[in-house]
């Protein structure tokens, strides 16, 4: 686990002791409206979804808590819970709900829950002093833009945290990582702000049925984003497994889409890519080798750095028809087309993926799944050889980087 | 919609009048007209946003929740005056006899169903913590007429433009299920009209905002399924260029299998599945080297093993997908033959998967309507009687007849016939398809 991780969890761990601490001594009011919240956080916990790019969400947990923290009133009474009080029932229900994961043998994602934890406890030191104020209490149009503007806080906190982490796991740039992070949360961010915002405020009319009345759209918005990050993924497989089909016919040396794939992905992120521009990258790393399937006999080694640029022109284009036909990753099938132009001198210019595909994919060619230092070293002396025409010089050095980071790990 | 008989005319007429003769005789003095105002924007949105169709399984009506909560909050006349405001529908290339009579329908179902809120003893208003229980019976019954008054309006008129067939087809489409959605979607209004206390105009905001995510989400998931099958057929067919007689062979398989599992009532995750399953059964072919499948001599045993391999090869390349197993085991196990003479296990009779005994019947009838370098394409019925003369030894009777009572329903898309490629050289086609019943493999006997 990195240290990023550490720090969010120990964080927010420090956050639940001391609240459980200070409520243990004070007690916990208002009983029954504390238990219904409590098992609402938990239930979304049970319920958590993953969303693209393998992040952790648990939306209904997120709506009740957030519900909880901006609660007015139950019915006529005013709800009085303090801020403390918020933390210890997210945390408890948050636990509660972890529990069915953990005796699964599923992993308990603490480093989720924690930046969930923060954020609601954020929104809940702002406003539980604001609620007890009576023109807040009193006037909708005074409650409501404090109330969306701490929606807006957590999301933004927990997207912060979110960033924080994987820019060191990836590693990535902060900002990029952080507009990515927002861009992925966004619509689940919507709905959850704004059904925690209904649960507050219809709680003082309709009572605790709001909890469970207001959850309902929250759960069809969930299934049809677990429906939707599970195609993603079998999209992003098949092509996986799929590219492979240039490996079982002979074409190219075994794991070579792969290794291209994951090497461009990493020189794309070294440059300050953003997930969607990623998601192309990858598809079209993973099929850039695709057009070689028409060919009648396979490349010696299929190596396409050895052959002639014609040929490469024409495996070029003939993958990129490929993939054209399909219709729905145009772009991709010009990514492929592009790659085998020279990165320099074109015009107009290549895009940026072609030309980290161009680069990769000679890396890949010279090295394969060799581990040898001096051999990696070789092909980017090759390639930045190759820098006033063939290759990019900012990718090179990017790729170059990369490689290093690798060779570091492996050491 | 071609041009309308006089009878539409006079139908749709007659609605958009009975509607503004409803209007116009009041009380309009007592209407809260910026929240009438609030409300009729809402309703636009809910409306034009149907305008985009969803996806299939998924209906979409958040107008019924912005009309059921002008009925709470305003009552009969300021909802039909709602109501009417369907007409404006952001929507290019709707005529103007159309707007007539969506702003005529919706103003009288809304009308209707205040007339049934008010008549039960409803409030018009915004209802309070009172106001519970009590609103609920009326306005359950308010929602159940204006759904019936909707639909009904709706039937009219699909019944006076379309010809018998389509009109029954729309009609169909109307069912229970709809109906239930629509009335889910109604309940939101009540909930808009008991919010409209606490948080005044924004209610309706908050209230539609995780439904139209929801829908959004939906979109996403349908966009990316259409994306992802393209992209496997393109890839599928990748696999097929190289082999002139085959192309469209995975595709049509696919087809096939997914007819076959629907005749005997496999249900929907498995469909899709198999549908998958259809579609790859053959990408292990690329671990074959072309020569073999092109050779039109005697085999010899190790170059048999080696076309028998090709299951196997494509079970490494898809293994990694996220699918049912199900669909694994039916690209294993496509050419076992139910009297266990079949590769590469050899297994016989129930040990087939399911999935691979249907791919298996798809998989020899595609090749059997398809032309071959060595024999022109079979007629279909020809194909029919290939079929039932190897079931019980190859194929599994049942799914034989399954596939022929499928296949006499829905017909079969085949191959159009092959023009051989021009150059007309043997090389590059493949002499004896091993999906071929009626043409075995010669394997040398040593």
């Amino acid at each position: 686990m990195d240290s990023g991780q550490v720090l969010v969890i120990v964080a927010a761990g420090l956050l639940a002791v001391a609240a459980i601490a200070q409520t243990a001594v004070v007690g916990i009011v208002q009983v029954g409206d504390a238990v219904a919240f409590g098992s609402l956080v938990a239930l979304g916990e049970l319920l958590r979804i993953t969303l693209p790019g393998n992040r952790e969400s648990a939306p209904i947990a997120a709506a009740g808590a957030l519900g909880y923290a901006l609660l007015l009133g139950m019915g006529e009474q005013p709800a009085v819970h303090s801020a403390l009080q918020v933390i210890v029932i997210t945390a408890g229900g948050m636990i509660v709900g972890a529990l069915p994961h953990v005796a699964a043998g599923r992993p308990a994602k603490l480093a989720g829950m924690a930046s969930r934890l923060i954020a609601v406890a954020c929104v809940a030191f702002a406003f539980r002093p604001l609620a007890r104020i009576p023109e807040i209490r009193g006037h909708w149009w005074a409650a409501l833009p404090v109330m969306t503007l701490l929606v807006v806080l957590a999301w933004f906190v927990d997207a912060v945290i979110g960033a924080l982490i994987r820019t060191e796991e990836l590693p990535a740039r902060f900002s990029v990582a952080l507009w990515d992070e927002l861009r992925v949360q966004l619509p689940l961010g919507v709905a959850v702000g704004a059904s925690a915002l209904l649960i507050a405020f219809s709680s003082e009319v309709m009572g605790l049925a709001a909890v469970w009345v207001f959850t309902g759209p929250l759960l069809v918005t969930q299934v049809a984003f677990r429906r939707y990050v599970g195609i993603r993924s079998t999209y992003l497989e098949t092509v996986r497994a799929l590219s492979r089909m240039t490996e079982v016919g002979g074409y190219v040396e075994g794991g070579h889409s792969r290794r291209v794939s994951v090497l461009a992905v990493a020189v794309g992120r070294e440059l300050g890519m953003h997930e969607p521009e990623l998601l192309e990258l990858e598809y079209a790393a993973l099929m850039h080798d695709i057009g070689q399937l028409s060919l009648r006999d396979p490349i010696p080694g299929g190596a396409t750095v050895l052959v002639s640029s014609a040929d490469q022109r024409r495996i070029a284009e003939l993958g990129a028809d490929v993939i054209g036909q399909a219709g729905v990753l145009d772009q991709v099938a010009d990514i492929v087309r592009r790659q085998s132009e020279p990165a320099r001198g074109a015009e107009p210019e290549p895009p940026a993926a072609s030309r980290i595909i161009r680069a990769a994919n000679a890396f890949d060619d010279l090295v394969g799944n060799s581990a040898d230092r001096d051999r990696a070293s070789a092909a980017l002396e090759r390639l930045r050889l190759g820098t006033a025409a063939e290759y990019d010089p900012g990718v090179v050095e990017a790729l170059s980087r990369v490689v290093g980071r690798r060779a570091l790990s492996r050491a | 919609m071609g041009r309308l008989s006089r009878a539409t005319w006079v139908y749709v007429v007659a609605v958009a009048v009975t509607a503004a003769i409803l209007i116009a005789r009041g009380p309009l003095g007592s209407i809260d007209w910026p929240m009438l105002a609030v409300l009729a924007i809402l309703f636009l949105i809910c409306e034009s946003s149907s305008a985009s169709g969803g996806p299939r399984q998924f209906t979409w009506s958040p107008s019924y929740a912005a009309t059921l909560a002008s009925v709470v909050l305003l009552g009969p006349v300021g909802a039909a005056i709602v109501g009417t405001v369907a007409a404006l529908r952001l929507r290019r290339g709707l005529l103007v006899v159309q707007r007539l009579f969506n702003g005529g329908m919706y103003a009288l179902s809304a009308y209707a169903a205040g007339a049934a809120f008010v008549a039960l003893g409803g409030q018009p208003g915004i209802p309070d913590q009172a106001s519970f229980p009590e609103i609920i019976g009326p306005f359950a019954v308010a929602a159940l007429v204006h759904l019936l008054v909707n639909h009904g309006l709706l039937r009219g008129v699909l019944w006076l433009t379309r010809d018998g067939d389509q009109a029954s087809n729309a009609l169909g489409r109307l069912d229970l299920r709809l109906m239930l959605s629509d009335l889910g979607y109604a309940a939101f209004g009540l909930l808009i009209a008991a919010l409209w206390q606490v948080v005044g105009p924004f209610a309706p905001v908050l209230v539609l905002i995780p439904l139209f995510v929801a829908r959004w989400a939906i979109g996403q998931y349908t966009a990316q399924q259409k994306a992802y099958e393209a992209m496997m057929a393109a890839l599928c067919k990748a696999v097929e260029t190289k082999d002139f007689y085959t192309r469209g062979h995975s595709e049509r398989v696919s087809r096939g299998s997914a007819m076959l599992a629907r005749e005997i009532g496999m249900r929907p995750g498995r469909l899709e599945a198999i549908t998958y399953a259809g579609m790859l059964h053959d990408v292990g072919k690329l671990g074959v080297p072309t020569k073999l499948l092109q050779k039109s001599g005697r085999l010899t045993e190790e170059e048999f093993a080696a076309i028998q391999l090709h299951p196997m090869r494509g079970l490494e390349i898809v293994r990694e997908i996220g699918f049912l197993d199900e669909a694994l085991a039916g690209i294993m196990h496509h050419h076992e033959r139910i009297d266990g003479r079949g590769y590469p296990l050899g297994l016989a009779g129930d040990e087939i998967p399911e999935f691979a005994r249907v791919i298996a019947v798809a998989d020899a009838f595609d090749s059997m309507t398809s032309t071959r370098s060595y024999r022109g394409a079979r007629r279909v019925d020809e194909a029919i009687a290939e079929l039932r003369k190897w079931s019980g030894s190859q194929f599994d009777p049942a799914l034989v007849d399954a596939f022929v009572t499928a296949l006499e329903r829905e017909g079969w898309q085949r191959r159009e016939p092959v023009v051989p490629p021009p150059g007309g050289s043997a090389e590059g086609v493949t002499a004896r398809d091993h999906d071929d019943p009626t043409a075995p493999l010669w394997v040398e006997s040593r």
